[in-house]
């Protein structure tokens, strides 16, 4: 067991060192020009080089992905609370929500910018639009799918509406509720990238948007791979809580091969 | 008078108890009309063929479910609603699985509001009686199907209810197991004689708990037979092998049979 513990956090990074590795030697192997694809190490060096800069431009991104990531929970639990219990709007705003999501949300983003201008609260709607869904779907999920038991055996013991929903419905949905948010926060890195493409002068997507106009891919891989990092950091920041959260889930899906 | 109906005196009245589930391909008659009663600290077993209705009983009788019609009556009031009163093992098992097996059998602790203080030591008193000792702190998928059942029981006795409302509480158990709970819930109820509706489906389970047997039919579930079991408690070994428990054994048997439950 202590085994597969260590196999499980030591493979992935084994995995992205022969990546890399195998990159390297490729582009020196076949004289790839910087342009097309620069080296791992030259791009390492384009991070160090120009931490500075870079980390204003992170901040900045990842203020946007966290406000949208937030606005999503702040909007889709209680919205799937109400379509879990109250009738008539599951009803009626339901299928509004799911009629919503068909929209091509990124080609309705310009419009933000028309709507809301150049500031943080386009960029920030924008990674709420793409987040939001998932959290919703799975909340959903997680507060109407329990079985009648659970539930009978609480009013047997007579438990009112709020013990129902903190002790029985709550702690039932969270497996499901973490899956969303997960999912969620991976949408928002998307989405805070995709804001920053069309609305802004500032973050990672904006960097790597003009670093790809100038040709100067060392500095737009050095953008793209902190990119990739912030978004696996923040997933994982989620994943943490949740195995703090939800023990007897963690530990079942551990015991179960897959 | 009919010999199965209930008097007014009795703990738990069933009137002319009749439920009726309406699905999507047509309404099925699960119960009834079904009428009888369970004396205060009589252990009263229900038995009958599978799909019969002894599950819907259950649930009608303890609030959980609405009856199509008729009434149930405990301690001369008509449930209306959940029956809180009691400790009660539904027929799936019904832990809750983000909850460790101590922490079941502890939920009354926060859904009744009952200090956890006052119930900790009877629960790890239980948990120890039907052999849990050790999976306290252990998840219910951790453990296997019988020991997840007997967990649900620690969790119906543990408050010291005057009603039980046990749904095959033994279904999932090896036979040696069974035998032995059988032994131990006597002796139990024997130290506080609640009220007990038991449903099974076993014959020999039935009669070596019970005041009375209730034979039902098939479904709709009704009253086919209530057959008083005559034999000294504590029912030991020596009393499970006399020809009187043989015979309250053949004589559901024949019931069975002459119903056309039973085949040869
Ligand atoms: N929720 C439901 N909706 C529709 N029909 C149901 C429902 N629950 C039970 N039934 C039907 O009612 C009948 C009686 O079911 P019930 O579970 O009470 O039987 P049972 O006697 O407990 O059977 P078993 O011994 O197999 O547990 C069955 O025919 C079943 O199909
Ligand atoms: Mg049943």
């Amino acid at each position: 067991m202590r085994k597969r513990q260590f196999l499980d956090a030591v493979g992935p990074l084994l995995a992205l060192a022969v990546l890399f590795a195998g990159w390297e030697a490729a582009v020196v192997l076949f004289g790839v020009s910087e342009i097309m694809l620069p080296k791992p190490s030259r791009i390492f060096v384009e991070i160090l080089d120009r931490a500075p800069m870079l980390a204003l431009h992170a901040a900045s991104t990842v203020t946007i992905i966290l406000s949208g990531f937030m606005m999503s929970v702040a909007v889709a639990i209680p919205l799937a609370l109400a379509i879990s219990f109250i009738p008539i709007v599951r009803r009626v705003v339901y299928p509004i929500v799911v009629f919503s999501q068909l929209i091509p949300k990124i080609a309705i983003a310009p419009l933000f910018i028309i709507w809301f201008g150049f500031g943080v609260l386009p960029k920030v709607l924008i990674t709420f639009l793409i987040s939001f869904f998932p959290i919703l779907i799975q909340a959903i999920v997680g507060f109407t799918s329990i079985r009648p038991e659970p539930i009978r055996v609480a009013r047997s013991m007579g438990a009112g509406a709020f013990d129902m929903f903190l002790r029985i419905r709550l702690p039932h949905a969270l497996p499901n509720l973490f899956a969303g948010l997960k999912m969620s926060m991976a949408a928002a890195a998307i989405g805070a990238i995709v804001s920053e493409f069309i609305a802004s002068s500032r973050g990672l997507g904006y960097l790597v948007l003009v670093a790809n106009g100038e040709m100067n891919s060392p500095l737009a891989f050095a953008g793209m791979m902190l990119l990739s990092l912030i978004g696996i950091v923040l997933y994982f920041a989620v994943e943490l809580i949740q195995r703090v959260a939800t023990p007897w889930d963690i530990a079942q899906r551990r015991s179960t091969p897959n | 008078m009919d010999a199965t109906a209930a008097v007014p005196s009795d703990a738990i009245v069933f009137d002319g108890l009749r439920k009726t589930y309406e699905a999507l391909e047509g309404s099925i008659e699960a119960l009834g009309p079904l009428s009888f009663g369970i004396k205060k600290g009589e252990f009263v077993s229900v038995l009958g063929p599978s799909g019969c209705g002894k599950s819907t009983l259950m649930l009608v009788a303890a609030g959980l479910d609405d009856a199509t019609a008729g009434a149930v009556i405990i301690d001369g009031r008509p449930i209306k609603q959940a029956f809180t009163d009691l400790g009660i093992v539904f027929q799936d098992h019904a832990l809750l699985e983000w909850r460790t097996i101590l922490q079941n059998v502890m939920l009354h602790s926060d859904l009744r509001k009952i200090p956890a203080k006052e119930l900790l030591p009877r629960a790890m008193d239980l948990l120890k009686k039907v052999g849990l000792e050790g999976f306290e702190n252990r998840y219910p998928f951790e453990l296997s199907g019988g020991m997840r059942q007997r967990a649900a029981i620690c969790r119906a006795l543990v408050h010291a209810p005057p009603f039980l409302f046990f749904d095959e509480p033994f279904g999932a158990l090896d036979a040696l197991t069974r035998e032995q709970m059988r032994v131990d819930l006597e002796k139990l109820w024997l130290d506080r004689r609640q009220t007990v509706l038991f449903i099974t489906h076993g014959i020999a389970e039935a009669v070596a708990l019970s005041d009375r047997v209730v034979v039902m039919t098939s479904r709709p579930g009704r009253v086919e037979r209530i057959i008083d079991i005559d034999l000294p408690r504590p029912r030991s070994s020596a009393v499970l092998a006399s020809p009187e428990f043989v015979g309250y054994c053949a004589t559901i048997k024949d019931i069975f049979s002459a119903t056309g439950i039973l085949k040869d």
